[in-house]
């Protein structure tokens, strides 16, 4: 009842699915970009904007951020609670980093939105 | 009655079992990153816009500048391998105690020579 707070229960199972299929996504998007870097010494400005142009790699981009953000919270969430012994002040972290994510998500999305 | 046993009460001649260090490096890799999420957005916002990618080369010229990057490239790469070791556990990969602490070792070798590459790619 109490670990509701925030309407965000957390139930083991989902979490550490969500973890590792977000960590997959986020490793395959990494190696990749990473690789398309190496592949391209000098890259310009045109060839980078042209790849973030994709209708295709805008889509697995939002994949990566949306596989970052919930990534992210579970693991906050999980160093809060092993560390932040007080309720309130967890709560309170918890709400921020959340406010934070959320945040980082939209601006992503605007981000990409105006490519 | 007093019975002699063996102490060690030496801080520095005991230690975590190498695979606890991995998981911990892993939480505070993890710990970093999330911190360093806005200033990856940022720089992804800078270099999609015309004069923000030339700015962001002419920052990347600096040997300073360079050495950052290659310092927030550690806790990345180190997250990146140790999360593929954690992920291999999962499946029964080097999940037995022997197999889990050669798995440590090797999570440091791959993480730091990947280190060392990203450092003589970003010079």
């Amino acid at each position: 009842m109490v670990k509701s707070v925030l309407s965000v229960s957390h139930q083991g199972l989902r979490d550490w699915v969500i973890q590792r299929l977000s960590a997959i996504i986020m490793a395959v998007y990494s190696i990749g970009l990473i690789g398309y870097i190496l592949c391209h010494k000098g890259l310009s400005f045109a060839e980078w904007h042209s790849l973030f142009s994709q209708q295709w790699m805008k889509v697995a981009t939002i994949l990566f951020i949306l596989s970052l953000m919930l990534h992210a919270w579970i693991g906050i969430w999980t160093i809060f609670t092993d560390y932040v012994k007080p309720f309130v002040l967890r709560s309170i972290l918890n709400f921020f980093v959340l406010l934070m994510l959320i945040a980082c998500f939209f601006w992503g999305v605007l981000i990409l939105w105006s490519v | 009655m007093k019975q002699p046993r063996p102490k060690n009460l030496n801080l520095f001649t005991i230690h975590f079992p190498l695979p606890a260090i991995v998981s911990i490096l892993h939480r505070i890799s993890g710990a970093i990153l999330f911190i360093l999420i806005p200033f990856i957005l940022l720089g992804l916002q800078f270099s999609l816009t015309d004069t923000g990618y030339e700015t962001l080369g002419n920052w990347v010229d600096n040997v300073c500048v360079k050495f950052i990057i290659w310092l927030f490239l550690i806790p990345f790469i180190f997250h990146l391998v140790a999360g593929i070791r954690h992920l291999l556990s999962d499946i029964h990969i080097g999940d037995t105690l022997k197999m889990g602490r050669s798995m440590a070792v090797l999570t440091f070798i791959i993480s730091a020579l990947l280190v060392i590459l990203a450092g003589v790619w970003l010079w």
